[in-house]
């Protein structure tokens, strides 16, 4: 697998135009996407009376978690903090709004306005210091503080993030709780690596029966979808064996060390002369 | 971006108390329909600051909008139209938006507002 891109620039540079151009060209990309916006809009539990909310989409990118609300018929805005990915969702005439802002600095909207609020492998972000004048919990704390403050009472917010470690996930949490949410994670298909898919689900206002915390999916060795049912893990599977080292006989000799040295002659190597001291033992004392 | 937009964003630079509204500056306007959902109009109706929605909307060149309104006047299938109008199929192309306390400009690019602050700012 490949590094976690956190670690390799800030989301401003790592999504440049090659990066975003994957956001429109390859469609296991798109179909990942839509799926994790379609459940995040399932777990923003919205009321089941066909009334279009406006709807937050927090690191939007290309616009294809929007795209999910659009088809729902809700009305969104949409942020981010990379250019390059902005200018595809323009491109692609996404339905919502966009703006260029970054979420560490708080979002700028007037309270209690936002109906619900999802964002799809964004938050964790948050965590890198990517500049000097970034700090992780400061930034943790504007953004649970102002996401707090625009969304309306009884509004939820559901976040899928990979957090990197336990730790990790434990700070972006405590921080919610900090600026007044309510809630919890949800773990769909925990018993696997590949589409396990963890979702902070945040209520705003106070607690009530309608704000628990939502099923995961797949929790009960339930099977991923019908058409993924081999990808399951098994308990047989998870314990991959160890890799033998090739046994080989032939290393080491002063044979195998002659033809070495022949073979990186015919190279054209600057290889010393064999002698009676070729691949021979030290003493013992040396 | 549209109106709907501009009436929920405010300026969140440090220090700025009173960041809502954000004053337009308008150098290109324009439309593009969208269907109408009465449905979400009424629903969004309590949520909108009015007087500086109908401010902004002549900012844009849409002076059509009453300046007095309450709740009655969703029934009216005339108003809901201009609501509608004005909330959705109204965009800012480019242009500026500037914070109300500090003069502070948002460039706004192909519609879609820059609201990166400076790290002073934050």
């Amino acid at each position: 697998m490949a590094a976690r891109p956190e670690l390799l620039a800030p989301p401003e540079i790592f999504y440049d135009q090659s990066e975003a151009r994957k956001y429109t060209s390859s469609s296991r990309i798109i179909d990942i996407q839509a799926k994790l916006s379609e459940r995040a809009l399932e777990l923003l539990a919205l009321p089941d009376d066909g009334v279009p909310r406006l709807l937050l989409d927090i690191g939007c990118g290309s616009g294809l978690s929007g795209e999910t609300l659009s088809e729902s018929g809700h009305q969104w805005i949409g942020l981010d903090i990379s250019e390059a990915m902005l200018d595809v969702a323009v491109e692609r005439e996404v339905d919502g709004d966009l703006l260029h802002a970054d979420m560490g600095q708080g979002l700028g909207f007037r309270p209690g306005v936002i109906d619900g609020a999802i964002s799809i492998s964004a938050v964790q972000w948050l965590c890198n210091a990517d500049k000097s004048s970034h700090e992780p919990r400061l930034r943790l704390k504007a953004f649970f503080g102002s996401l707090y403050r625009s969304l309306a009472r009884g509004a939820r917010a559901v976040l899928q993030l990979y957090p990197q470690n336990i730790a990790q996930r434990e700070l972006i949490f405590n921080y919610a709780m900090r600026a007044g949410f309510g809630g919890g994670v949800v773990v769909d298909y925990p018993h696997s690596t590949k589409s396990r898919k963890e979702y902070l689900v945040l209520n705003c206002g106070p607690p009530s029966l309608s704000a628990a915390v939502p099923n995961a999916k797949g929790e009960d060795g339930m099977s991923c979808s019908d058409d993924e049912e081999n990808h399951t893990v098994t308990v047989s599977d998870r314990n991959r064996p160890r890799k033998k080292r090739k046994l080989d006989k032939t290393n080491g000799g002063k044979d195998w060390v002659i033809q070495k040295k022949e073979q990186m002659r015919r190279k054209g190597a600057a290889v010393p002369a064999d002698t009676k001291y070729t691949a021979r033992k030290r003493k013992s004392r040396f | 971006m549209r109106l709907l937009t501009h009436n929920m964003l405010s300026s969140n630079i440090k220090g700025v108390i009173n960041g809502f509204p954000l004053k337009i500056e308008a150098a290109k306007v324009v439309e593009k329909q969208v269907d109408m959902n009465s449905d979400f109009l009424n629903n969004i109706f309590s949520k909108i600051e009015w007087k500086p929605f109908v401010d902004a909307a002549k900012t844009l060149g849409f002076s059509e909008l009453p300046e007095d309104v309450d709740q009655s006047l969703l029934v009216s299938q005339e108003f809901l139209t201009k609501f509608h109008h004005a909330l959705l199929e109204i965009h800012l192309e480019e242009g500026a938006l500037v914070c109300p306390e500090t003069g502070r400009k948002f460039p706004v690019n192909k519609g879609i507002p820059n609201m990166l602050l400076h790290e002073d700012e934050v």
